[in-house]
């Protein structure tokens, strides 16, 4: 297990070495001025000569590059233009809000898209088979600030279900002590009942969002693989033998068709990464991607360059872990390692 | 069954009489297809003659109508400045199909061309685009094209690139594969010993026969490219206000929402989705034709 996730870490490094020169690139090299780009619109020539000598951008190439990656490596994402706060202390506080609200995306997604998944395998041309079609085909159509819109007009104004879009907690509330960051799990910590309701109704309509924008791929795929492994040998050895359906679709039939399902989870991470700007934008979400958008509208650069540098690495984590979670799920794979 | 029986005799036939019986066939066989091909015509009727069809002029404002819902005058209702909503929805369509037709022909020329040479080549070639390939798929492709739009600047020909760019690596990767089994198939290596260049073998023999497939390939990624492109306009990048573009109307009419006001974000969200499922269903039904086995 060691050498295989050391041999998986050794994959990772040229993703994280390609995202490092990617977001150099992107901020040094293309044609534009980055230290106007870092110094505003309103900026004097001076001024512009002068952030250009204090970021370095004097300096030849190579050498900018070594003082980013070291500036990396001690953390440093630069400041922002607009707050005057350093990038990486804000990205580090706001990042709890959106890992709360991807996970719960996903935790969701997935309850729900296995087992339709799994359903609509085991019961060919039924309802539920036809219901799982129409959903995945239509699911990857919508645009996720589309649902996310339709979602809140529902519940919120029509139903008055849910609370105003406007965050992560009422106004009436104050925040959990700090201790994970997630709202959900520190006030569980804190024993305060009433943070945790509030919290959780501000974390439905977002998470919903989320979670019907990537049920498709993750539903569809369960579905595809099941069909797949109930054909095969084994399966027709193990109903052969008399076994309970119940039995030979969760022991023997659900264990390998999951396996196509995680690979498909890196495709999924990638787009709920991407979803979680815009739905953050919906639900003004205070988490990196709202930091991020915000950003955008002002020209403030660092800000949107240290978002894209820790989505990237974090969706390189990500793989890791899937691709480490396919050797535990799947003996084989540790052996051919 | 009748359809293959008329399609038949004419499979000879040159020209138009032959396309359109090809067509006709296909269409025929498959109903789902057949809608998703009618809407599509619908759509590009609408990018071509929406500006001259519709009742209101898409930019002028007139308060004294201002957020009224949907009616007979106003089929879809109009936004906070008394634009007609019908109006705006069916000009922007011009637009968002531009946009997405122009990233993915980019992106067909950049991945399709340097994947198919990655494929015929091998070696250094196929390294090189490997490497960018790959680099690109470590970012999550949303977030990646909100940096380059940022970085290039603020505009809709940067949308468009940007879109291009992070559909790079699936459209590098199919291009790859299809060139990589025709590398040494008959035609090639009769193309080859007529004395045809390594070049041309290449555009002239290899990129048409697998056309097919790559076209597919662009309508199925043309849903995604309107996605993509309607997600940046909706968080503020590439087309300003007041331009008539879904992803910028669905954020206009966002504030609305909460008091009630649905249909300004709604009927440009929903024709958002219509234009989606059509490019979806229309690239599975040409899957289905160009490559049977791949059918689910």
């Amino acid at each position: 297990m060691l050498s295989m996730t050391l041999k998986r870490l050794a994959i990772a490094l040229p993703s994280l070495v390609g995202v490092v020169i990617v977001t150099f690139v992107l901020t040094r090299a293309l044609p534009g001025d980055p230290a106007a780009y870092f110094a505003g619109p309103a900026a004097t020539k001076e001024a512009i000569e002068q952030i250009r000598s204090r970021l370095g951008l004097d300096r030849p190439l190579p050498l900018q590059f070594v003082r980013y990656v070291s500036d990396l490596a001690r953390g440093d994402l630069g400041v922002s233009l607009t707050t005057g706060q350093p990038v990486a202390a804000e990205i580090r506080t706001r990042l709890p809000a959106s890992a709360e609200l991807t996970l719960l995306g996903l935790i969701v997604s997935m309850s729900i898209a296995v087992p339709l998944g799994i359903l609509a395998a085991t019961t060919p041309g039924s309802f539920i088979d036809h219901a799982c079609r129409v959903l995945t085909t239509a699911g990857v159509s919508l645009p996720v600030f589309f649902t996310g819109l339709i979602l809140v007009y529902v519940f919120y104004y029509l139903l008055g279900w849910a609370p105003a879009p406007l965050g992560r907690l009422d106004i009436f509330f104050s925040a959990p002590p700090q201790v994970t960051g997630f709202y959900l799990i520190d006030s569980a910590i804190a024993g305060d009942g009433a943070v945790l309701l509030a919290s959780l109704k501000q974390l439905i309509l977002p998470a919903l969002t989320l979670a019907i924008f990537s049920l498709a791929p993750i539903a569809r795929m369960t579905r595809a693989s099941m069909l797949a492994v109930l054909a095969s040998d084994f399966v027709r050895t193990a109903q052969a033998s008399g076994l309970a359906p119940f039995t030979v679709i969760v022991t023997y039939a659900f264990r390998n068709a999951m396996l196509p399902v995680v690979t498909t989870l890196g495709m999924v991470f990638s787009f709920l990464l991407g979803a979680n700007v815009l739905v953050e934008k919906v639900f003004a979400w205070p988490g990196i991607g709202s930091y991020a958008v915000e950003a955008l509208i002002a020209s403030d650069f660092a800000p949107v360059q240290g978002f894209v540098l820790t989505m990237a690495i974090m969706y390189v984590a990500l793989n890791l872990l899937i691709d480490l979670l396919y050797g535990l799920i799947d003996p084989r794979v540790r052996l051919a390692a | 069954m009748t359809d293959i029986a008329a399609g038949k005799p004419q499979a000879h036939a040159t020209g138009l009489a032959a396309t359109i019986s090809h067509v006709r066939y296909v269409l025929g066989d498959n109903r789902v297809t057949a809608f998703a091909f009618g809407l599509f015509v619908l759509i590009v009727l609408a990018a071509l003659f929406g500006p001259l069809i519709v009742p209101y002029d898409a930019l002028a404002s007139n308060t004294s109508v201002a957020l009224k819902p949907p009616s007979l005058s106003h089929w879809f209702g109009t936004d906070q400045l008394g634009r007609d909503v019908f109006s705006r929805v069916i000009v922007a369509t011009r637009l968002d199909l531009l946009i997405a037709i122009a990233s993915v022909a980019l992106v067909f020329l950049m991945g399709g061309l340097a994947g198919v040479a990655a494929g015929f080549f091998g070696g250094w070639t196929d390294r090189i685009v490997g490497r960018i390939a790959d680099t690109i798929m470590a970012f999550p492709l949303f977030v990646l094209a909100m940096g380059i739009v940022a970085a290039l600047g603020n505009t809709v020909q940067n949308i468009v690139l940007a879109t291009a760019i992070v559909n790079f690596p699936l459209y590098a990767r199919v291009a790859r594969a299809e060139a990589n089994v025709r590398r040494e198939a008959g035609f090639v290596q009769a193309a080859r010993l007529s004395g045809n260049g390594e070049w041309r073998i290449l555009l002239g023999h290899i990129l048409p026969n697998i056309m097919p497939i790559m076209i597919v390939q662009m309508s199925l990624t043309m849903g995604y490219a309107i996605l993509n492109a309607a997600g940046l306009s909706f968080i503020g990048l590439g087309v300003r206000p007041p331009t008539p573009e879904w992803g910028i109307m669905v954020a206009e009419g966002a504030a609305f929402m909460v008091s009630g006001e649905w249909w300004i974000a709604f009927f440009p969200g929903l024709a958002l989705m219509v234009a989606v499922f059509c490019f979806n269903l229309l690239g599975d039904g040409l899957r289905d034709i160009v490559d049977p086995q791949r059918r689910t």
